[in-house]
């Protein structure tokens, strides 16, 4: 099955995040890293994040893991998570700063003003608990995943693509957003799939027999 | 649409899961991981330790508890029980819980929550609010088990939290806990609508219905119950069928 690399810029835990992985796939080399060279030698690498994305930037750049990044996300089986699908659009509102850029397109707030349910609830940010993840189109990542199964997320920015051919799933929330992204060897999500019992598992599994 | 969330809680003394009726005649509950896998196959959106482990020597046996049950459930966890500084938070988190819940220490040093929100985000930050009637629609935080009343009114100090930068309010009302008449729906209802952060409630669960009720009526975003899931009473997927047919989303 391979190496997986868990980059690691020291924003949260990613024990969570490993251990899911190893869950599903205990033949794969998983490691927790920091290390460039780990990253660039792994065959899959998983881009979690969590906290605030102005820190998240400066955390990755501080530990001078950027190109690696970038390289990772050009070249071979590249999983995104919550911050970690944020980082790679454009720009943020979050702290108005740049992101990755490896897709065109902003990180937007939730606005106050379409936070009501249908039923005209008033909905609380940050976006916390169990949606329904509407899949767009085919994708591995979904294979023996129910249409609309719901995942666990936990945000207040949510990511717009300027260009909707990366759309892989959207959830509403006040407004529909793009729950996760897929183009060429790179997936993202918005949830968190290790905390999303079977099917976020099954994703993973997905993710890790994947061949783009 | 989002789902409104079911929340067992479970009691952990020294590495055990415990169950009793008001903290008297506690008996073993089993291996907390065991009672952890059976909700999640339940269907719990989540699970909460609360640690209550008096002795101070037996006090880092929660963080083996939850490292353990990090590893094996896959579904957001919360700790809580005395958890007193930014460096217990961290520990907790470290160790695989997702969330962390303060109490008594937010109340006596309320930078705690700003300190601790700021360092590792809001969404890890759960504050705990203890609360009594103490007239019509007034109602007081109360710490130490409803014995200290600190004299802060609860809708205030749920704003000032929400302000600190918690991230989610767990609600509890003293004057229903252990009585299995249902949550103070009022005092439920007054701090949800005071807030823009997601309240748990929780205190007084006895049967299914008053968990649909804390929500329909409350406003609560997520309900927490512990003995109608512990004694065998009820599964989490049970409540879970009722809130469907009272028409509340629910993940089934």
């Amino acid at each position: 099955m391979g190496s997986v690399a868990i980059i690691d810029y020291g924003m949260g835990n990613l024990r969570s995040v490993c251990k899911a992985i190893e869950h599903v796939g205990p033949d794969a080399e998983v490691r927790v890293t920091s290390d460039p060279a780990v990253v660039k030698a792994a065959g899959r690498v998983v881009f979690p994040g969590q906290g605030a994305m102005p820190d998240c930037m400066k955390e990755l750049d501080a530990r001078g893991l950027r190109p690696a990044v970038l390289e990772a996300a050009a070249t071979k089986p590249f999983l995104g998570i919550c911050i970690g699908l944020q980082m790679l659009f454009r720009h943020s509102e979050e702290g108005d700063v740049p992101g990755l850029g490896v897709f065109p397109g902003e990180v937007r707030r939730f606005p106050a003003s379409r936070m009501v349910s249908p039923t005209g609830e008033r909905l609380k940010v940050p976006h916390m608990g169990w949606n329904e993840v509407r899949q767009v189109g085919a994708h591995p990542l979904w294979s023996d995943i129910p249409k609309d199964d719901r995942f666990y997320f936990v945000h207040s920015y949510y990511v717009e693509p300027a260009d909707s051919s990366v759309i892989a799933a959207e959830t509403d929330y006040g407004l529909r957003f793009t729950s996760a992204v897929a183009k060429d060897n790179i997936v993202a999500v918005q949830f968190h799939p290790e905390k999303s019992a079977h099917s976020g598992l099954q994703l993973l599994a997905n993710f890790l027999r994947w061949k783009p | 649409m989002l789902a409104k969330r079911i929340i067992p809680c479970l009691d952990v003394n020294a590495g055990r899961v415990v169950k009793g009726v008001n903290f008297v005649e506690l008996r073993d509950a089993g291996d907390p991981v065991e009672v952890a896998r059976r909700y999640d196959e339940q269907g719990a959106d989540e699970i909460t330790f609360l640690d209550i482990t008096a002795s101070s020597d037996a006090r880092d046996t929660i963080i083996h508890v939850v490292e353990q049950v990090a590893e094996q459930v896959f579904i957001p966890l919360t700790v809580g029980g005395g958890v007193r500084t930014v460096e217990d938070v961290r520990r907790l988190l470290n160790a695989g819980a997702d969330k962390v819940s303060i109490n008594t220490a937010a109340v006596n040093n309320p930078q705690v929550v700003a300190e601790a929100s700021g360092k590792v985000g809001s969404q890890c930050i759960v504050v705990a609010i203890d609360a009594k009637q103490t007239a019509p629609g007034k109602w007081q935080v109360f710490t130490h088990g409803g014995r200290n009343n600190t004299g802060l009114d609860a809708i205030e100090w749920a704003c000032r939290v929400e302000s600190l930068g918690a991230g989610e309010i767990l609600l509890t009302s003293m004057d229903r806990d252990g009585t299995k008449s249902g949550f103070d729906l009022a005092l439920t209802r007054a701090i949800s609508d005071a807030v823009r952060i997601p309240v748990i409630a929780s205190g007084g669960v006895g049967n299914l219905d008053h968990l649909a009720d804390g929500v329909s009526q409350g406003g609560a975003d997520a309900v927490l119950a512990a003995s109608i899931f512990h004694f065998g009473e009820h599964t989490v997927r049970e409540a879970k069928e009722l809130m469907r047919r009272r028409g509340i989303e629910v993940r089934l």
